[in-house]
């Protein structure tokens, strides 16, 4: 045990006042303040939570009209599947031919090698601008500025993200995720049409060949 | 001969230095962490390389575990009490002072309107049961989630909304809270996430 006592009167000698140690001992000390490190560990987190921001849109008429504005041409749709899938096709599912389905995963060389692709012009033009923000020829202002007008590039792709009832929250996220790695800036979360159901179902049906 | 002494040494070791780096170390903590509420479910978030840190107060927490029940809870104790009277007055409740008092307490909390008079009633470490995890109604029929964050909004409108889901949740269920959030023309919001590395090879 930690040792307490630092002096002992010896009997028997006067006058002389015997010197005191000034050490002490910060054993019991250093114990409490281990405890209270354990203690304020346990009971705190490190790291605040991270938020993603989302913007839907409103359930007005506008709304729904502005939506049909997406053009065909540069419209990837993403319908969100059962375990962890991921199927894509390009075009908005209202084209009059039918439009190629391709099932995908979350890995990186899947959606993300898609998307990534698509958007190559403004994925470039990023890469570009964080270069010179590190070299701090740009400060983080012009970079805000700029990186907006490059992303709100007309022929950037538009994404719309649907989903089955079958996918879990984590897929949202992830997906949502991919918009911001690959820099889309303009996505929109869309309810799925029997359409699209329909397209799924014809797909991972065995005995239809997939081209 | 003469017999070789061994000296003996004091085993006592020096423990101010120790001290020192314990107390800084213990200061540094305080310093940086922020203690964890206790929330009324227990919700794995998904992770996102968004680094958007969520503002410190006047948030509504919606929080959906795993089989889809939906909690709330918001930041700002004074706020709750005069929530909770908002809440009463719409489904004709009268909560005591004693009542009124728990729920400014309770930090996060989901309970049908039917039940939240006893879940009130209750002792604060009953509250924390699993069997008392109901979940608030959200359904197309008796959706009384909308109803929680209506009064929310009436009583702080600058409170931002943010979801914290499980990452197991069935989309439907997410849907539903969105939905519901959309009809009360709630369009922005926050998903918490935890941070994930941004991938390099791009």
């Amino acid at each position: 045990m930690a040792e307490i006592s630092t002096s002992s009167k010896e009997p028997g000698k006067k006058g002389k006042p015997k010197k005191l140690s000034t050490r002490i001992d910060f054993t019991p000390m250093c114990d409490l303040g281990f405890l209270l490190i354990t203690f304020f560990m346990l009971s705190t987190s490190m790291s605040k939570p991270q938020t993603m921001e989302l913007s839907m849109p409103s359930k007005d008429k506008v709304a729904e009209e502005e939506q049909n504005k997406v053009k065909a041409s540069t419209a990837v749709t993403i319908i969100l599947g059962a375990e962890n899938k991921v199927f894509y096709y390009f075009g908005i599912g209202t084209e009059e031919q039918e439009p190629q389905v391709i099932e995908t995963s979350f890995a990186p060389d899947g959606i993300r090698r898609v998307l990534l692709q698509r958007n190559q012009e403004v994925v470039a033009q990023m890469k570009q601008l964080k270069e010179q923000m590190t070299n701090r020829i740009i400060t983080e202002e012009e970079f805000k500025k700029k990186a907006s007008e490059i992303k709100s590039n007309k022929t950037a792709p538009v994404v719309l993200i649907k989903s089955t009832d079958e996918a879990t929250y984590e897929n949202l996220v992830d997906i949502l995720d991919e918009m911001q790695i690959c820099n889309i800036a303009r996505y929109a979360i869309v309810d799925i049409t029997d359409y699209d159901k329909g397209l799924i179902a014809k797909l991972s049906t065995p005995g239809i060949p997939n081209p | 001969m003469p017999k070789i002494k061994i000296k003996r040494k004091s085993t006592a070791v020096d423990m101010t230095a120790m001290t020192d780096v314990a107390f800084l170390l213990l200061t540094f903590l305080l310093l940086t962490a922020n203690f964890i509420k206790p929330e009324a479910v227990i919700v794995a978030a998904p992770s996102s390389v968004s680094e958007i840190k969520i503002p410190e107060t006047n948030i509504l927490e919606i929080l959906v575990d795993p089989e889809g029940r939906v909690f709330i809870g918001i930041d700002n104790q004074e706020k709750r009490a005069e929530l909770l009277k908002r809440f009463g007055e719409v489904y004709h409740l009268s909560f005591t002072a004693k009542e009124s008092k728990e729920f400014s307490l309770t930090n996060s909390f989901g309970v049908p309107a039917e039940k939240l008079k006893a879940f009130l009633d209750l002792p604060s470490i009953l509250r924390g049961m699993p069997e008392n995890a109901l979940g608030i109604p959200c359904d197309s029929t008796n959706n009384q989630f909308k109803e929680w964050v209506r009064l929310v909004r009436e009583v702080n409108p600058s409170i931002t909304l943010a979801i914290k889901a499980d990452r197991s949740t069935p989309y439907p269920k997410i849907k539903n809270v969105m939905n519901t959030l959309q009809s009360l023309r709630e369009n922005r919001y926050h998903l918490i996430t935890n941070l994930e590395a941004m991938p390099k090879d791009l």
